[in-house]
């Protein structure tokens, strides 16, 4: 595991609003040299820290009104493979994410739709088509704040 | 309104989000000039909200994540709103979702673990104001992270 001193955490805070900004320009920010800020950058990316870059999309305006979290059971769990089930839920495009979870369910996913009638069609054709999949939880998501995390 | 050029450049992009713009317009068919358009007028609609880089927690010591559900008691007319601005001064909070469905709020949380965890479920998570009640997901494996749009 690797430790961070308070100027690495303010690089990742910087990274995580805009991964496109250069070492040069995190330097100027922090007051370190290119080559000093690119240093750091590289050891966090080495280190696993930054896993890599994600594009921030408006959902909305790309047509995806609604999002759904969906709490999947397993319906038979001993005859059911698990990579049968990662692999099918996975394939969906609609799905955004899927994690294995242990609780009242096995899987959560994030769903995108471009209006609940679209929603319920992925619901009956894929979803619920899924190998094993048994009862299913969606709740339709309203708002969603992201937070930088214990790096403040 | 997107036209296919665009959705082309999308999925490419959202694939790879590190490649210059030369390197995406190859990708995408179309020349470096039109990609760059393309992705400017993308940004100043707001389409392209931001690129941003993904914090792997468990290289930095949180082995430990939890998805929590809340309802809350909704008698109280601000439930929901003091229930989030308190969430929001946790640090290991990483996300508020609020729902319309069983689960009224959601909070992913991490932790280092399983000690901090109870720690933090604790002293910070049931001090919450309004809560009426709370089921935890543990999470053991991101099959799919990458929170691709289908466009």
């Amino acid at each position: 595991m690797i430790a961070l001193d308070e100027t690495d955490r303010h690089i990742l805070r910087l990274l995580a609003q805009d991964a496109t900004r250069s070492a040069g320009a995190v330097g100027r920010r922090l007051g370190l040299s290119q080559p000093a800020a690119w240093r750091r950058i590289r050891r966090l990316e080495q280190a696993g820290v930054i896993r890599g870059r994600r594009l921030r999309l408006d959902a909305a305006a790309l047509g995806f009104g609604v999002t759904v979290f969906l709490g999947i059971k397993l319906a038979r769990k001993r005859q059911v493979s698990f990579e049968d089930f990662e692999r099918a839920v996975s394939a969906i495009p609609e799905v955004q994410t899927v994690e294995h979870v242990l609780g009242m369910y096995d899987y959560r996913l994030r769903v995108v739709a471009r209006d609940l009638s679209d929603f319920e069609r992925i619901l009956r054709r894929r979803i619920m088509t899924l190998p094993g999949a048994g009862d299913v939880e969606a709740n339709v998501m309203l708002s969603e704040e992201r937070l930088p995390g214990p790096i403040g | 309104m997107l036209d296919d050029t665009d959705r082309r450049i999308l999925r490419q992009y959202q694939a790879a989000p590190q490649l210059t713009t030369g390197e995406l317009a190859a990708r995408a068919g179309v020349t470096p000039a039109t990609c760059w358009r393309r992705l400017e007028r993308m940004q100043a609609a707001g389409i392209i909200r931001a690129q941003e880089a993904v914090i792997d927690w468990a290289a930095l010591g949180y082995a430990v994540e939890v998805s929590l559900r809340f309802t809350l008691d909704k008698t109280r007319p601000r439930a929901f709103d003091e229930f989030i601005a308190a969430a929001r001064e946790i640090p290991e909070v990483l996300e508020i979702q609020t729902f319309l469905g069983r689960v009224d709020v959601r909070l992913a949380v991490i932790a280092r673990d399983m000690n901090h965890y109870r720690q933090l479920y604790r002293d910070r998570i049931l001090a919450l104001p309004h809560i009426a009640d709370v089921e935890a997901l543990m999470h053991l494996s991101r099959v799919k992270s990458d929170e691709v749009l289908p466009v």
